[in-house]
Order: C-alpha cells, then structure tokens, then sequence
C-alpha cells in the first residue's frame, strides 16, 4: 500500500463536555486510508468510531464536542479548521458518509428522490430536469425502480431507505466514503445484500471506503487493511492478513477470542473480561490494561505509543512490540 | 388525500353542530323573559304574549334548538332585542374589524415568532437565546389589555406618533395589530424553539450537512419543515383565540369588532347577540381548525391516510393548548 | 449514571424532580416569589400601610412617593394597600380556581383512562371545551350565569379542568400497560385500590406543570375579565381592576395602570418559569 495517501489522520484528539465532565472520546488517534482502498475500522459501541468518522466530515456538534488537537489530511489538504464553505464543498462532492440509522437518516416530509437530487444539484452544474433524471439512475442502480421517486421514506423498508442513503453518498462519485455501522440496524437477511450492494459500487466507482463495524467477518470479506480502535485511539493496525494471522495486541486477541468459530470445536467463547473505561475517566496508563490478561505495572503507568512490529502492522502494546 | 379531507370535513361539521346544541342550551337557561328585556319591565301582558308569539319564544326546548341550526343555515341568528335588527347583519357589520385583527395580528406574531424562534434553537443556551427566551416568555405573561395601554402611553401619549382610539386609517391599526402581534409572537416564538430544538439534533438533519448542504437551508428546509406541525398549531389555536378574543384590545382601542359587541350585548342582555357572536365564532375557529389539518397533509406527507398521526397531531394539540 | 437513577427512582417521581428542580437556581427563586406573594395575600390587612378603601382628597393621583410608594389613584386612596390588598383577589382566584379544576380534572382523567365506557363522553365533552376560545367560552358562561366573582371563578374553573383530564388520561393509559401495574392485577389487587395506589402518585407529577402554567393562565384571565368588566366589579381592589380604572388617567396618572400590571406580570412570570423549569424536570431527554 504505497499509494498516495487519500487521507491521513495524525494523533486526533476530540473532547466532549457534558455538564463540566470531560469525555475524551478520540485519544491520540492515527489513520490512513490510500486512494481506492478500503480500510476497516472495528471496535466496540463506545469505542469513539462514529466521532472519528464525523470529524473527517467537520460535523462534529460543537457544543459539546471539540477537536482539540490533530491534524485531518484529505489529498494533502488540512481539514481541521478549514473554512465552513471549503468543507461544504468536501462533504458530499469528495467525502461521503452512510449514517449507522437508514430509519432516521433520511428526511421524513421530503421526497427520497429529491433527497438524492439535493445532492446532485449541490455538487454538479446540472440543470433541475437532469439532476431529477440523474437522481433515477441512481435509484436504479441501488435497486430501487426509478419510478418511486416521489415516495416518502415512510413507504420503504429499512434495506430500502440504506439504498436510498448510499445512492445519496455516492450520486456526486466521492473519492471517500465512510460508511458507519451501515448494516447494523438492518435485519440480518439484508445486511449481505447491502452489503454486497455498497463493495460492488465501490469497486464500480472506484471509491476509497472506511468501513466502521464491529463485525470482524465483515472486515474480512471487504475491507484490504483494518484499524483496531479501542477507548478512543487505535491499538493495532495492518493488512488484513497481519492482524488476522499475526494478531500482536491482546485486545484483538479478545476480539477474535469472542467470536464463534466453526472450524475449532470449543464448546465456549471467551469474552473479555470486564468493560469498556468510563471515557470521562480513562486509565493513566494503557487504556485496555485494567481488562487485559497480560498487563503490568508498567501497563497502568505508562501509555504504548504505536510502533510498527512489521513494515505496515502497528501495534500499540509493550508485550507485542518486543519491548517485553 | 381526498379521504383524509373528507374525514376531517365529517368530523368538523360534527364539532360545529355538538358545540352550537351546547351554545343554545347554555342559553336556553339563561334567566329573564326576553320579551321584557325587549319592551322594558313596565310592558303590559299582552304586549309579552304577542312577542312571545311572534318570535316563537315559548317552543320546547328541542324544537327552539333544531329552528336555530335551521335557520343558521341560511344566515338567520334571530334579532336582536336591543336594536330589533337582525343579529346577523349586525355581526357582518363589525366583522372584517375582528378579522382584520386577528389575520393582521397573527401574520405580525408568525413572523416575529418563527424568526427569534429559529434564532433561539439554533443558539441554544446562548446570551441571546436567554434574553428572547426571557422577552417570550414576559410576553406570555404579561395581559394583553396592559400592554397595549403601554403602547399607548409610549407611541401615543409620550411621542405623539400614533393615535391612542378608533379605526379611521392606517395609522390607527398599528397599535392594535402589535399588541396582539408581539403577544402571539411570545407563544409563537416558545413553540418553534421547543420544537425546533426536538428536530435539530435528529439524524436527517446531518445528513443533509453531509451532503454539504449550506447552515440556513439546512435550518430551513430539513429542520424547519418537521418542525413546523407544532408550530401550525399553535397559529391556528391564536388564530381562534384572536377571533374570539380580542375584545380586550378592541376595549383598550375602540374598535367595534365582534368580541366588543358580544361584551355591550352581554350588559343589555341581549342574549341573541351573545349566542349568534359564539356561534359565529366558533364557525371561524371551526373553519381555522379545518384549514390547519390540510396544511398538516401539505407538511407532512406521513399524515394523509393513517389515523396513528392525527392521534400524533391532538397530543400536539393538547400540548400546544397548554402553552398557547 | 444508571445507578444514580436507580437510587432516586426509589424514593418516587415527586422527589426525583424536586432534586432536579432545586438544581435550577431561577425555577427556585420563582418558586420563593410565589409562596411570598400567597403570604402577603394571607396577611393582607397586617401588611396594608393604609385602609385600602380610605378616600383622601387631599392626595388625589400622587406619584410614588415614601409615605405613599405606589402612588395614589384618583379618589386619593393608597395604591400600594390597594395592591396588597388586592392580592387576595388575584392571588387567591387564581390558586382557588386552579385546585379545583386540578382535582375536578385529574378525578375524570383518572375515570376516563380506567373506564373504558366513560371515557368517550368525558374526552369528547372536554374536546368542546378545549375547541371555543377560552375567553368566548368564559364569556358565554358568564353571560349565562350573570356577572359575579362567584360566577367568574366557576367559569374560570370549568376552562381549565380539560387540561388535567387530558394530561392525566394520557399518564394513566400508558401506567396501565406498565409491568408493575400488571403484576398488582396478578396479584389480585382491585380496581380501586390500583387507581388510587399505583396510578395516582405517578400520574400527579405531569399534573403539577399543568398547576403551576394554569395557575399563571387563571391570574391572567381573572384580570382580563375584570378589566372588561366581567368579573370582579369596584370598588374591590383586584389587580385587573385597578388596571381598568388607571385607564381613564392614562396621561395624567399612569403610574396609577402601570403599577398594578407588573404586580400581574411579577406573578404570571414566576408561574410560568416554576411550569417551565418543572417541564424540563420531567423532561427524560434532559436527564441530567
């Protein structure tokens, strides 16, 4: 993956806070997706993947929440504190996103096809008759008939409205697309479909993807590299080989561990122990090390800065990176 | 759509009906002969018996009920004891000045309201926020006959701009139209910010930043749009409110509307006048509450059809009569 | 969080948003200005500096001043015994009013959620009254009954009972599908002792928003009808009232019709920051 990078995401720092509580949600986080690549991001609910996903974006609700330091590179460009227009010319037209919610991500009184044609009209020159028939194609193409155009989102299914919402991310044929959690509202005979649906147009389009998840089966099928990310910042990071064959932190460890597995014939799963850190008060040393089974005192004083252990596969971890 | 307009027609004409039963038998029990309210206490009997006989006074109940409705249908309220002339042409007399008051008052309160409304949510918890949610909220609490006399003794008795009485040109309506205008604003602004506030954070309303939509059509045409069903309906409950009471103004003014007559007929005991002005009224709040629900269906596409979201609009309903 | 939640939950929904309203520092101040005004109401004749009805030629329409801080109005009597004094009116119609609606209302809330039978004939008569314009509604009511404080307050009363009928149905139809009322009726419990024992104490909480906005609504409406001459007539120094006869002296005396207004506004304002503060008490998505 020597490519150019797409985007780059360097020692990210976001805060929110709630009635005088600070939440770190994003920690020192650093990420790269190359052009036309996809990238998984896995962790668990908490773990600070959709702030990340919206702070690439600039749509971070501030009040509460802050980027208090990092840096956000698209193609070279510094997207944090980049001007209101800048970024509105970004969102939707070079970076999109696929919100984790099809059922209140769309507009409820407005017409799903005139929500795909916002977008177009935004981005593109074209006139209202040709967005409206550029907004058909693109129904089409996610396979909706064209001809429900003027239905409302309360006439679709859920797998119906996600269509909806994909073919509004990539209607203006972004360079990124950030699909959060984009099956898990979805019932689980869909899920594949869109699945399916979202890699296939990607590879169309040849759209770069970030794909947020916490499904590890997912990652695999789709994804080329994958990013770790616990408690607000990434604890390993590599190809998907690297990290599936040659897991070094031992919280994916537990990941894996937690998952069922057909081909070895144990009779229970190991979960992790314990649970994710209260963000408002995370752990002075490595974040994970009040449940991991190998910490040490030096784990609760000091936190692992991410260090490569192989060319491309970091781990941020002392036991992994020949420290020990 | 052509059921749902008819649904609320059945239902409207019902409302009307029950409510003018009501209106007749509240008067029905109104102590006091009428013949002597009309001829004076030292009027001989047989002067009672022939009025008696000639306006039907003596029919039973049901009967006096069913000829009132019956003759409302071709525009005959009766006649009124002080004037002797008929109470119907009386009340068209001295409605476009009720109504000119309620339409001008509640256009002045709409946009004032919707305007700091919308400012308010989006500044939430703000300097400027506080102060209009202050203003509004004094506005809600302050009497509207004591306020437009502090108008008058502003704009009339200090500066001198604006005549203090009457209804002879433009410059009369001014004060009139504010008093209620500002008044209406106060409910108007506190429903859109309460409402506005509900919709600002809902998932749609990123989307539509993530398309790279600009702030103000984000705010108008997403946020605004869900919004808006509380706040029709707080206009229409002001719009009947207006109708029905703006007697208190037009005494601060001495404008000869509606809600004035009914208070002069109410001393004369000229109950004619008193039932025929309610009727009227409620004919308009009637008319209003039929207008509103068809801008329901215009707003909101998910209303047409189910019966689930006209329940949705009373809870609305209920609430925004609370606040109105 | 949770936990925290959990501990208060115990002790029922009354506490738990009286410990969220006393977090609200200006809901509290409110809620101090009412209990001062129903005080001065109740002490009226001790507090008064002067008789409120003593006619004093000598000091007709006087500006505030030290012996007389509100004034006098135009038959040279003390403005500010009169507004003491008045709060009696005022302060007292509108508590007064509101009670009885409070409880008239919540009793056919609670019948109309729990009789299935009933509650078609209650909601739908209370929909005609939610449907005329509350001052034609207390317009028509009064005219029928004829102009007297006692009827204005009846006619007060029966505007503002369909708000506690509405709010307290809504609570008991969702109260009734909870599991804890369930498990009574598994238990055996009867019908009236569920009412009165599970449903009751949950369904007042919504209720005491409704008092203290209605409160607010019944001071504004008593003094609106007294001003146009509906309700309480001079020479008794209601709020309104006094408004009313400060009008003729508008240019000469205004202090005579500001003065008795913001008393009115003092008291409709805190009423309704004290329904708004304990609105977002109650309010679950402001949990704090």
């Amino acid at each position: 993956m020597e490519e150019k990078k797409l985007l780059e995401i360097k020692n990210l720092v976001i805060q929110y806070e709630v009635n005088k509580v600070i939440v770190e949600a994003v920690n020192g986080l650093d990420l790269e997706v190359g052009e036309g690549e996809c990238v998984g991001l896995v962790g668990e609910t908490g773990a600070g993947k959709t702030t990340t996903a919206l702070s690439i974006m600039g749509l971070i609700p501030d009040p509460p929440g802050r980027i208090v330091s990092g840096s956000i590179k698209y193609q070279g460009e510094e997207l944090i504190g980049a001007k209101e227009k800048r970024m509105r010319q970004i969102r939707g037209r070079e970076i999109s996103m696929i919100f984790q919610d099809p059922m209140t991500s769309l507009n409820p009184v407005l017409k799903v096809g005139d929500q795909i044609m916002e977008v177009i009209l935004l981005h593109e020159k074209l006139s209202k008759a040709d967005a409206t028939r550029k907004a058909q194609e693109m129904l089409e193409m996610v396979g909706i008939p064209a001809n429900r155009y003027e239905e409302y989102p309360h006439q679709f299914s859920g797998g119906m409205k996600q269509r909806v919402m994909i073919a509004c991310a990539l209607a203006c044929n972004p360079h990124l697309l950030i699909a959060d959690e984009p099956t898990t509202a979805l019932d689980v005979t869909i899920q594949a479909q869109v699945l399916e649906l979202i890699a296939g147009l990607k590879e169309n389009f040849n759209t770069a993807m970030l794909l947020i998840t916490h499904d590890l089966g997912v990652v695999a099928e789709v994804c080329d590299r994958v990013a770790v990310m616990y408690a607000g910042s990434i604890v390993e990071r590599g190809t998907i080989r690297d990290v599936y064959k040659n897991t070094l932190h031992p919280y994916t460890e537990g990941l894996f561990g937690s998952l069922p597995n057909l081909d070895e014939d144990t009779d229970r799963l190991k979960p992790i122990a314990g649970m994710m850190p209260d963000p408002s008060d995370l752990p002075k040393g490595c974040a994970f090390s009040p449940r991991c089974p190998k910490a040490t005192d030096r784990c609760r004083e000091e936190r692992p800065q991410a260090a490569e252990a192989t060319p491309g596969h970091f781990v941020a971890c002392f036991h992994a990176a020949g420290e020990d | 759509m052509i059921k749902y307009i008819l649904r609320r027609l059945v239902s409207m004409i019902v409302v009307l009906l029950v409510t003018i039963v009501v209106i007749s038998t509240l008067m029905y029990f109104v102590p006091g002969d009428p013949a002597l309210i009309m001829l004076g206490q030292s009027a001989t009997k047989e002067a009672v018996a022939e009025l008696h006989e000639k306006y039907h006074m003596d029919d039973p109940y049901l009967v006096k009920v069913g000829k009132y409705i019956g003759n409302l249908l071709h525009g005959d309220m009766g006649i009124s004891f002080k004037s002797k002339t008929p109470v119907w042409d009386e009340l068209m007399a001295r409605f476009p000045v009720t109504l000119r008051i309620t339409i001008g008052s509640t256009v002045i309160g709409l946009i004032i309201g919707v305007v700091t409304g919308i400012i308010s949510a989006v500044k939430q918890y703000s300097v400027l926020d506080r102060i209009l949610t202050a203003i509004s909220l004094f506005g809600a609490s302050a009497p509207s006959f004591w306020i437009a006399m502090m108008l008058v003794l502003l704009f009339s008795v200090q500066l001198g701009w604006l005549p203090a009485t009457g209804s002879y040109s433009w410059k009369h309506w001014i004060l009139p139209l504010f008093t209620l205008g500002l008044q209406c604003s106060a409910g108007i602004m506190r429903m859109t910010r309460s409402s506005m506030l509900e919709v600002i954070r809902q998932d749609y309303v990123r989307t539509a930043r993530a398309k790279g939509q600009s702030e103000p059509k984000v705010i108008v045409n997403h946020a605004l749009r869900n919004a808006l069903i509380p706040i029709l309906t707080t206009t229409g409950i002001k719009m009947c409110g207006y109708i029905g009471g703006s007697v208190l103004v037009e005494t601060v003014f001495a404008l000869p509307g509606i809600g004035k007559y009914i208070l002069d007929s109410v001393s004369y005991q000229d109950y004619n006048v008193v039932q025929g002005g309610t009727v009227l009224i409620c004919i308009c709040c009637v008319i209003i509450t039929f207008v509103v629900d068809m801008l329901y269906a215009l707003v909101d596409p998910r209303i047409k059809g189910t019966y689930g979201s006209s329940r949705r609009v009373k809870k609305v309903k209920a609430k925004a009569a609370v606040e109105g | 969080m949770s936990i925290f939640r959990k501990k208060n939950a115990k002790k029922g929904p009354m506490a738990e948003v009286w410990r969220k309203l006393k977090k609200n520092k200006w809901a509290m101040v409110s809620l101090f200005i009412i209990i001062f005004l129903i005080l001065v109401a109740l002490f009226a004749p001790l507090l008064c500096p002067y008789d409120y009805a003593l006619q004093d030629y000598e000091h007709v329409l006087e500006v505030p001043s030290w012996a007389h801080p509100f004034g006098t109005d135009n038959f040279g009597r003390d403005i500010f015994s009169r507004v003491i004094f008045g709060s009696r009116y005022t302060v007292l119609i509108g508590f007064g009013c509101i009670t009885v609606s409070a409880v008239v209302g919540i009793a056919l809330g609670l019948i109309a959620g729990y009789y299935k039978k009933l509650d078609g004939l209650i909601m739908r008569s209370i929909d005609i009254v939610i449907g005329m314009p509350a001052m034609t509604l207390l317009m028509c009511l009064i005219a029928v009954m004829g102009i007297s404080l006692r009827n204005m307050c009846i006619a007060l009363c029966i505007t503002h009972i369909p708000s506690f009928a509405r709010v307290t149905r809504a609570q008991v139809l969702t109260l009734k599908n909870q599991e804890f009322i369930e498990a009574s009726v598994a238990l055996g419990a009867n019908k009236k002792r569920i009412m009165l024992k599970h449903i009751l104490p949950n369904a007042l909480a919504p209720n005491i928003i409704e008092y203290s906005l209605g409160a607010g609504g019944v001071v504004l409406w008593s003094a609106s009808l007294s001003f146009i001459g509906m309700g309480v007539q001079s020479p008794t120094p209601e709020w309104g009232l006094l408004i009313s006869e400060g009008r003729q002296y508008l240019r000469t005396a205004p202090h005579m019709a500001i003065i008795p207004g913001l008393t009115i506004i003092l008291l409709t304002f805190v009423l309704n920051y004290l329904g708004d503060g304990l609105r977002d008490a109650m309010d679950p998505r402001l949990n704090k």
